[in-house]
């Protein structure tokens, strides 16, 4: 029976994400009256299973860091819902969150941002551990030292203060303070963007070491796709503050269906001289979450024939392919997978 | 002059700062050209001396703290190390253009964009300011900017991010230079963005037959863009070589640590990356010999004493003979 226990526990999603909404007012005018709203995530759902990555791309300004800012509750959702470890936490207070925060953290893409400069190493990585009443004095102390050599680091690193430390250590100590309270899931915003290639496959180890010691989740957001497709089990694929695909990061790779993921997939420069890249260049920007079009976005984008019959339409998520999911969009499919799309029901 | 020799050729060039501690060299006995008409490719980590290099070229170091101690930078017979400042302000701008990573740095806030770019033609090609106004118009086109007439009356923050980058490089481009320094052009930018940018680059590399010196830590973007590649490490070339060849027979420890260290769309998911140990040490810290056995904790107290010689392995492959870094067989 154990088995089949253990094998129902990694079926239950550890985090649950349903139609989720985060719109921020815009106010303008004389009065400062509100005008309209970002939709910055606008309608999401995902869910993250124990032990397993997701990785969520996609260009700035579509929604993604808001997405995992509002998953540990940074910003207020507006419509939908958040479950976490089989709890609805959507509307929790900040008292309420605190106990479920030693299970859900974060990690940040700018390690001189996020690290209190003013605070030693020891103390920032124990700070979790006090806010949270663990251990005494002595324990607490014992953990750090612990921690910093999980996370790769000298014990001698524990007295010294984050401008000590090159943006890869500084990295390794935010994790050392994001894994303190052995988590659940972590949400990694862009955890090596800013980092050097050769200190960034460092780090890309360590999240992958720990994943495998610890069984942890993470929500791994990123704009660099070669480093998402290494790190992730699925993949997201975000346009416009809506998920566009979602699939597992070999499928996505090899075989994409939405016309957006096609094009960022053909974007991305391989380090091989050798390969001649048929490229599809878009024409302009990303479009404003101020004032999206009605209907297809990315269809907008690709001035698309089809793009009347999608203002209104129903263009959510659809299974086309097991575990393959794609937005329900004739304007950015082709039409076997438009076809099959439009068939399955939401 | 012949056209065989090269546009640009910087020879045995040192930059250092001045800080507290004494002059530092953030660039050490630098050597390279760039061909006409060819893409050279600087490749390196933060902190190598790359951008260092860029600067030096064009006199724009921080001032009054770093300096050009030694060497010299050939631009068309000319030493530009040599050039009064009013000498110098007429090849930047009119025969090497700059653009750096980001736009918003190289744009004046408070002035519409074709009033910035018409200063080009008002310095460097006497017309007034009507022609020069057309002639922005003109630019703006090139690269692409939708309704170029309307968008010349913009400030740059009412521009993204990708456009404000086309804006900066029609600035680079508005007097067709010989040269153009492009210091991580595209690295604040989306990948889709960034694509759109290459491409207009490449494409108006053809058509005005202008060299490149591109200057990034993507081995993507160089494997795409460039004839010649320099790797630096350390305020050193450490390697350099026709793009093709890097790629395929990386000589130096440190190239091969680099290539091998990127995940790619083949690598296998959730694989061990290979790493290269250790960091950079930071500049006041650098020994006189090899660099990358500093870093690879090396107590090979010969390597770390003497520098290394930089040496022509095979035809057109040069790389820094450190006899632990680099494998003479594999040349």
């Amino acid at each position: 029976m154990p088995e089949l226990l253990r094998f129902v526990r990694r079926m239950t999603p550890i985090l649950s994400v349903r139609d989720l909404k985060v719109h921020f007012p815009v106010s303008g005018g004389l009065f400062m009256r509100q005008t309209g709203s970002v939709k910055a995530v606008d309608g999401v759902s995902i869910d993250i299973a124990p032990g397993e990555t997701l990785g969520l791309v996609g260009e700035s300004g579509c929604g993604k860091s808001t997405l995992g800012k509002a998953i540990v509750r940074l910003h207020d959702a507006n419509a939908g819902s958040i479950h976490f470890d089989g709890r609805d936490i959507t509307r929790l207070g900040r008292g309420a969150m605190r106990p479920i925060r030693s299970d859900l953290q974060m990690v940040f893409q700018d390690p001189v941002e996020s690290l209190n400069a003013r605070l030693s190493v020891r103390e920032i990585i124990e700070e979790p551990l006090i806010i949270h009443g663990t251990g005494s004095a002595a324990e607490r102390r014992k953990r750090v030292d612990e921690l910093l050599e999980r996370v790769g680091l000298q014990r001698a690193a524990a007295d010294r203060y984050p401008f000590e430390f090159s943006g890869g250590q500084r990295q390794r100590i935010g994790i050392a303070r994001a894994i303190a309270l052995n988590p659940k899931l972590i949400i990694c915003d862009e955890p090596v963007s800013a980092l050097d290639v050769s200190v960034q496959s460092q780090v890309l180890n360590l999240l992958l070491e720990l994943q495998q010691d610890l069984g942890l989740s993470y929500l791994f957001i990123a704009h660099d796709l070669a480093v998402v497709k290494h790190i992730s089990d699925r993949v997201a694929v975000m346009y416009l503050g809506k998920i566009v695909e979602m699939a597992g990061a070999d499928a996505i790779y090899r075989n994409p269906k939405h016309a957006y993921t096609k094009a960022l997939l053909s974007a991305i420069p391989e380090p091989d001289p050798t390969l001649e890249k048929k490229r599809i260049l878009l024409e302009g920007d990303v479009p404003s979450p101020i004032d999206p079009p009605k209907g297809s976005a990315f269809g907008h984008r690709l001035k698309h024939p089809r793009y009347d019959e999608t203002i209104g339409a129903d263009l959510s998520l659809r299974e086309i392919e097991p575990g393959h999911w794609v937005a329900a969009d004739p304007c950015c499919l082709e039409k076997a997978d438009w076809e099959r799309a439009s068939r399955r029901v939401a | 002059m012949t056209m065989s020799e090269p546009l640009l050729q910087v020879r045995d060039l040192i930059t250092a700062f001045d800080t507290d501690g004494g002059l530092v060299r953030a660039v050490d006995q630098v050597s390279f050209s760039v061909e006409r008409g060819k893409t050279l490719g600087i490749v390196g980590e933060s902190g190598c001396g790359k951008s260092v290099t860029a600067m030096s070229l064009v006199r724009l170091l921080p001032q009054p703290a770093g300096k050009i101690l030694q060497g010299e930078v050939m631009f068309k017979g000319r030493d530009l190390t040599r050039l009064k400042p009013e000498e110098l302000r007429k090849v930047r701008g009119n025969e090497i253009g700059v653009i750096f990573q980001e736009p918003m740095t190289a744009l004046n806030p408070v002035q519409r964009i074709g009033k910035q770019l018409s200063e080009c033609f008002l310095l460097h090609k006497g017309m007034n300011k009507k022609e020069a106004w057309e002639a922005s118009i003109e630019m703006l086109r090139l690269v692409k900017i939708p309704a170029p007439e309307q968008r010349a009356g913009d400030y740059p923050h009412q521009l993204s991010g990708g456009m404000r980058q086309r804006v900066v490089i029609a600035m680079a481009l508005a007097c067709k230079p010989d040269l153009v320094i492009a210091d991580e052009p595209t690295t604040a930018l989306d990948v889709t963005v960034q694509a759109q940018i290459l491409d207009l680059m490449k494409r108006l590399q053809a058509e005005m037959g202008m060299s490149v010196m591109l200057i990034t830590h993507d081995l993507g973007v160089i494997a795409e863009t460039c004839d010649e590649v320099v790797v630096m490490y350390g305020g050193r070339v450490v390697e350099r070589a026709p793009v093709r060849e890097l790629f395929a027979r990386p000589l130096h420890a440190y190239t091969r640590g680099l290539l091998a260290s990127i995940p790619r769309m083949d690598t296998p998911r959730k694989s061990k990356l290979p790493v290269i140990p250790g960091m950079v040490a930071s500049l006041k810290d650098f020994v006189p010999g090899c660099r990358f056995c500093q870093r690879m904790d090396r107590q090979l107290s010969k390597l770390l004493r003497e520098r290394p010689p930089f040496i022509e392995a095979s035809p057109g492959h040069w790389v820094e003979a450190c006899p632990s870094c680099y494998d003479s067989s594999a040349a």
